[in-house]
């Protein structure tokens, strides 16, 4: 997988992951691929759903040790 | 493109907790690519006091009322457990340790993000808030700025 960006949302708190992750999408080609990392519980239902919702494509996810890591595909 | 969905919502409150709650709804919904709009009314509309004091004509009652209400969200009780004072303290520590943004900065976000703070003048004449005393960069209006907004919301609340 060819990661072209990465948003590091490691510690932030709702709504800061979803918000940030819109912001950075915004900087990447479409067909390129976001990878955001965050420690939110509530950003696995979050960026998920914004996923989505915005049109984005959530190609993976996983979570090692309470750490979520999404990777997003952007429309 | 289609045609980009709407949140409204009314923030009628005046405690912290419920502030912070109108604003996370807000940014979250911007980052949904929502317009956005907070229609600030009674007491809500010290969120957008201004810290510093200002003394601008006002009559006895007015100036009672500017007395006893907040300057800005981060001076505001909360809804709950207010404990005289102690529970906004409490409750701003713990925000700090789980990273949760202060208000303040929820605000500062929702400007960052285009957000329309909508200030009820009608309100704000019954408070005796002057618009100087209030951030700038805020839209002024009254139910009909509301409707025009809220008739084709996706989300409406009232907070």
């Amino acid at each position: 997988m060819n990661i072209e960006k990465t948003l590091d949302a490691k510690g932030l708190a709702c709504p800061m992951p979803v918000v940030r992750t819109k912001k950075t999408i915004d900087d990447i080609e479409s067909g390129q691929i976001l990878e955001v990392i965050a420690t939110d519980a509530g950003s696995k239902s979050d960026i998920t759903a914004w996923t989505k919702s915005s049109g984005h494509e959530l190609v993976d996810m996983k979570e090692e040790d309470g750490v979520f890591y999404f990777y997003i595909k952007k429309a | 493109m289609s045609e980009r969905k709407k949140t409204n919502i009314i923030l009628f409150s005046g405690d912290y907790d419920k502030v912070m709650a109108a604003y996370i709804i807000a940014n979250g919904a911007a980052a949904y690519d929502h317009d956005v709009t907070i229609f600030h009314t009674f007491w809500g509309l010290n969120t957008l006091r201004k810290d510093e004091k200002l003394q601008p004509k006002k009559s006895f009652m007015e100036k009672m009322f500017a007395k006893m209400m907040p300057r800005g969200a981060e001076k505001m009780p909360l809804s709950k457990m207010q404990f005289l004072g102690m529970g906004p303290k409490m409750i701003k520590k713990v925000m700090k340790k789980h990273n949760a943004m202060p208000v303040s900065d929820l605000v500062d976000l929702a400007k960052e993000q285009d957000i329309k703070l909508l200030a009820c003048t009608m309100t704000m004449d019954l408070l005796g808030l002057k618009k100087e005393e209030l951030m700038d960069n805020i839209e002024y209006g009254g139910v009909a700025a509301y409707i025009a907004d809220g008739e084709d919301g996706t989300i409406n609340l009232f907070i």
